[in-house]
């Protein structure tokens, strides 16, 4: 085959389909482009609400915005800049970078990438509609119940919150799962981990944070949404509750989340400094380690947000210390980016004068930073506008900065165009200035005494000047961002042609096409090298030739290949999914379901739950052997098998990563069990448990006995042996029903007070964790027992009921930790 | 670059600009009229004068770095210099300026916090949505929005909430406190000298949380302990507000 017929029939598979079929592209590239561009007009919405705000704040005594209005925006600039706009744009450069840095066509699990576009798209419109509305969320970004509770909050702000935020938070889970799974199972053969482009470092430790990072915030908000729809007191004092519960939920989050906005710019830093100084990175391996070290601190820190709680002083001390440690691996990265530039030959243009400005910026943000870790300044100035500019100066230091960086450098890759110089020198001095202006004040006017979140003040503070200034300075940088965009869209059409790889770039993403093709490598070399493209130059044009790996075509499969983790040897071949509607109508069944618990419709609610389960079931199916999928060809490849014809795979390590972050969610629910236990004020627990022991123990039992078989049984079938396989898994699966119908049994039989006990709702909580974990076991178990019969499962594809093992495992493990610590402990320990 | 001048230019200026500026103002930090304050403001300039040393450092070097033919340096030697900025800079720099800051700063913060003091007034506070509820317990006296104090004594401030989470703030005498509903937190405040301060909620709570603002009259002691008497007597001078 010539390399155009290759091209050809590679462009066949690869591509979008046509016209309304772009809605069911998977496609990594394209998914990530959606979730950028939908990331920066989100961007340019919050900035508007920003602009509201600086107006209101320029003069003393202003009512041109009024403090309801005004609380509703500041809520939703934080929630928009964050949520929307911080978290997603970084996610969509992760999703469109990383298959492109690592030498894959596209990421493990293109169906999730399509869903949590959706996701994160609905849920935006959702939650900007309130604002549309004049009913959206005002209780600030954090939330801060009982301000945001039903009896303060009556109106429906909080919902579209609670509700919005976690439907998109559903998108930043999927990044964080196929991104950890693509990074360690699909990098191009030869690959170690220690020559992987240090960008993919960064976005591993990002993607893990989101792994353990966004379940606490979940439970936060599902127990909150309980709260208030449902009366559940888990927050609230009277019913055993405490307001403060909330606060550790929000930050165990939020914290790591500043770092999960932060690790992704840096590493667009790290990526873009030895291009530039033309030559390697100094201290990779200084680099790696203070990726990790900063990705483990920044769980131990959420409390320097809670300072002013009231938490007892020595725990203030450590939490303090800890917050400190953050600038050692800050610190280290800071010297390698020097050292990096001290020892190459730096060179001038866009994307270094945005590192240029980063680098002011963000030291000046992360030196308040350590600040305001000091406890007893921390007193004077929290929740004053000196936090105000500290956290917008590592916010748009430390992420939009770099953002702005790496979108210049890698213009060319997207567009195959060059931005124009001039035009781009304004955008950056505009904003550098006009940013510096708005929040260098904002420290002066918080040290001055005036509090965040208030939406005017008295003449005559000393505050006035200081507050003009910031709104001067807030629409100086307006202008200087709206350059940089006209710049973006007007290189579209004026700039002029890239050569390949213009900035003489060492990274693969510059041999996938200016702008690249649908499948990125025509041929995925064999990467022995940290620095590909500098190796070997030649590599820009073999590629495209075919000259390298998997080109095998003709059984019109997407593939990806699948690598050993540590050393990058070729294990298998990883078949994907080509476009999907099934992402879509999955979504829009959430989003039905999110709509129809906002207006409080439940029926609706329900209807929309089965109508997502049924398309996200129906969307499984179509794996393995499955004729949509991978069924038996003539064309198998010859380099390694299939890996649905293997016993490992990539739903295997994603079921993996999926149940880590199922563990984080669990054991938020358990630290939020004890800590009402240990701390809420009038927390109450009944001298028995108020559920049937004899039922419990019956659920328990058939459920270890389940567990016990699955494992035999998939032993069995890892040897080879098939006997009976569809009656077995027919056999466990009803056992998992009949277990979860005597946790159902125990649930509605169990006195529980749901509305006047926290222990109670608590209780509640667990138990409907417990039965959703075994309900969906049971039904995946039954849909196995069918695909065996339907020959999508058997001897030659023995991958499926392996990828489902680990779930029943830790849903066995959760229901006798559940057992132990929300019964037996209390029998043991009393109240 | 001319580019780089002019922006280490405005740094200096948006130094001097804080200099230049009043550091006054009834909600001012760095005006303090109390033990706690003044620890702080102490604190403040420290820490801001090493950060202006510490930054402008970097972004010299940085500078330089930006203008500098690092010529063709091998990797090993390179990474060999890289080891020991890392271990100056990246990690000595930070672990020394964090040494020095908390060993000023635990202390500090040891020093505001409520210890057991026989001259300690006690005066409850109970934030409301969107007023300030303060009780002297052993008078019986209630005020709103309106605290009086004695001079150069320590005051102790039992804080909670009504409703939602507020928080307690007199910049000028010192750090803020979260009153929150379901239990009592005590903040230690001392004004050093006689006159009215300004404080405000600084947590969000609501519509009106801008103008939950209330005063604060430091007396001398005579005139508290006369004011006391004249007060206490009577059930209630201030009109209570009836939510």
């Amino acid at each position: 085959m010539t390399s155009a017929e290759l091209q050809r029939r590679m462009a066949e598979v690869w591509d979008n389909l046509p016209g309304w079929g772009q809605l069911a592209a998977v496609n990594h590239t394209s998914i990530g482009r959606r979730f950028m561009v939908t990331g920066a007009i989100f961007f340019l919405i919050g900035g508007v609400m920003a602009m509201l705000i600086r107006t209101q704040l320029a003069l003393p005594n202003q009512d041109i915005v009024p403090a309801d209005v005004y609380s509703q925006l500041f809520t939703m600039h934080g929630t928009v800049m964050m949520f929307l706009f911080a978290i997603p744009i970084l996610e969509g450069l992760a999703i469109y970078m990383i298959p492109k840095l690592i030498g894959a066509r596209d990421l493990a699990f293109p169906r999730i990438s399509s869903l949590g576009y959706y996701c994160y798209l609905f849920g935006g419109i959702i939650i900007m509609s309130s604002l549309f509305f004049g009913i959206a969320p005002d209780s600030g970004w954090f939330m801060y119940t009982p301000l945001s509770s039903a009896e303060f909050s009556p109106g429906p702000g909080s919902d579209f919150w609670l509700l919005g935020i976690t439907f998109v938070e559903i998108s930043a889970m999927a990044a964080g799962v196929e991104l950890t799974v693509s990074i360690l199972r699909t990098r191009a053969p030869g690959m170690t981990l220690s020559k992987m482009p240090i960008f993919c470092w960064y976005i591993l430790a990002m993607a893990l944070m989101i792994v353990f990072g966004f379940p606490p915030l979940i439970l936060g908000s599902v127990l909150l949404e309980l709260e208030r729809a449902a009366g559940m007191p888990f927050f609230e004092v009277a019913g055993g509750g405490d307001p403060i519960l909330w606060q550790h939920l929000f930050w165990l989050f939020g914290h790591p989340e500043v770092y999960i906005i932060f690790l992704p710019a840096a590493a667009v830093i790290s990526t873009i400094i030895p291009v530039f100084s033309k030559r390697p990175i100094i201290g990779y391996k200084w680099i790696v380690l203070s990726v990790i070290l900063t990705a483990f601190i920044s769980f131990g820190i959420w409390v320097h947000h809670m300072f002013t709680v009231g938490i007892p002083a020595l725990a203030q001390a450590f939490f303090s210390v800890a917050t400190m440690l953050v600038a050692i691996p800050t610190a280290i990265q800071i010297f390698a980016w020097l050292a990096t530039l001290w020892m190459g030959r730096p060179s001038y243009n866009l994307p270094m004068l945005w590192v240029f400005g980063f680098l002011i910026v963000f030291v000046c943000g992360g030196l308040t930073g350590v600040m305001l870790a000091l406890v007893p300044f921390n007193w004077q100035v929290h929740d004053t506008h000196f936090v105000v500019a500290h956290l917008h100066y590592v916010l748009i230091g430390g992420m939009v900065y770099p953002l702005i960086a790496g979108i210049y450098y890698w213009l060319p890759q997207f567009s195959g165009r060059m931005p124009s110089l001039r035009l781009g020198r304004w955008g950056f001095w505009l904003t550098f200035i006009g940013m510096n202006t708005t929040f260098f004040m904002m420290h002066l006017t918080g040290l001055l005494g005036m509090p965040r979140r208030v939406f005017t003040y008295e003449s005559g503070l000393g505050w006035d000047g200081l507050n003009l200034l910031s709104s001067v300075g807030g629409f100086i940088m307006t202008l200087g961002i709206g350059l940089v965009l006209l710049d973006i869209l007007l290189h579209f059409k004026f700039g002029k042609k890239a050569e390949p790889n213009p900035w003489q770039a060492d990274t693969l993403e510059w041999a996938t096409g200016t702008p690249p093709v649908s499948y990125n490598f025509t041929s995925i070399p064999t990467v022995n090298s940290r620095h590909p493209l500098w190796d070997d130059p030649s590599l820009l044009t073999s590629i495209g030739d075919g000259e390298h790996g998997l080109t095998e075509i003709r059984h019109g499969r997407r593939e990806l290949f699948g690598t050993e983790v540590m050393s990058g040897k070729l294990k298998a071949i990883f078949h994907i999914p080509t476009h999907s509607w099934w992402p879509l109508l999955s979504s829009l069944g959430l989003a039905l379901v999110c709509v129809s618990l906002l207006v409080r419709f439940y029926p609706l609610a329900i209807v929309g739950c089965v109508l997502a389960a049924i398309f996200l079931l129906r969307w499984s199916w179509e794996n393995g052997a499955h004729p949509a999928m991978a069924p038996p060809t003539d064309y198998d490849d010859n380099e390694a098998p299939l890996h649905s014809r293997t016993h490992d795979g990539p739903g295997l390590w994603g079921m993996i990563i999926t149940l880590l972050a199922d563990g984080a969610l669990y054991m938020s629910l358990l630290f939020g069990w004890l800590y009402l236990w240990m701390v809420a004020p009038e927390w109450s627990m009944p001298d028995t448990s108020p559920l049937s022991l004899p039922l419990l123990f019956t659920a328990g039992a058939l459920l270890t006995i389940l567990v016990v078989f699955y494992h035999l049984q998939i032993k069995q079938l890892k040897a080879g042996n098939v006997r009976g396989l569809e009656r077995n898994l027919g056999l466990l699966g009803i056992v998992g029903v009949v277990h979860t119908a005597v946790l159902v049994t125990l649930t509605a039989g169990a006195p529980l007070d749901l509305q006047g006990s926290a222990h109670d709702a608590v209780i509640f909580v667990m138990l409907a964790y417990l039965i959703f974990h075994s309900g969906l076991g049971a039904i995946l178990t039954v849909m196995q027992a069918l695909r065996v019969r339907l020959g999508y499962v058997g001897k030659q594809f023995p991958y499926e009921p392996i990828v489902l093992r680990p779930w029943w495992t830790y849903t066995l493990g959760v229901f006798w930790c559940s057992v132990a610590s929300f019964v037996l402990l209390p029998m043991v320990w009393g109240s | 670059m001319r580019l780089y001048d002019s922006s280490l230019a405005k740094i200096f200026c948006a130094a001097s600009i804080l200099l230049l500026t009043g550091c006054s103002g009834p909600f001012s930090t760095l005006d303090p009229a109390g033990p706690s304050a003044q620890m702080v403001k102490v604190l403040w300039y420290a820490m801001f004068g090493f950060s202006v040393v510490v930054s402008l450092l970097l972004f010299v070097w940085w500078w330089r770095a930006m203008h500098r033919d690092g010529g063709d340096e091998p990797q090993e030697r390179a990474q060999n210099t890289l080891k020991h900025w890392v271990w100056l800079g990246g990690i000595g720099l930070p672990t020394i300026s964090m040494t020095l800051l908390l060993a000023f700063g635990i202390p500090f913060g040891h020093r505001m916090l409520p210890h057991d003091d026989p001259n300690a007034v006690r005066i409850e506070v109970t934030a409301h949505q969107w007023f300030w509820r303060v009780k002297y317990p052993e008078q019986g006296i209630e005020l709103i929005d309106d605290i009086v104090i004695p001079v150069n004594t320590p005051i102790d401030f039992h804080l909670t909430s009504e409703d939602v989470i507020h928080s307690f703030w007199v910049p000028r005498l010192g750090g803020k406190l979260d009153a929150i509903p379901g239990r009592t937190n005590v903040l230690r405040l001392q004004a050093d000298e006689i006159d009215t301060f300004r404080g405000t909620c600084a947590e969000y709570c609501g519509t009106a949380h801008a103008f939950m603002q209330f005063e604060l009259r430091a007396v001398s002691m005579e005139d508290f302990q006369q004011w006391l008497a004249e007060n206490g007597a009577t059930e209630s001078t201030a009109e209570v507000h009836d939510d």
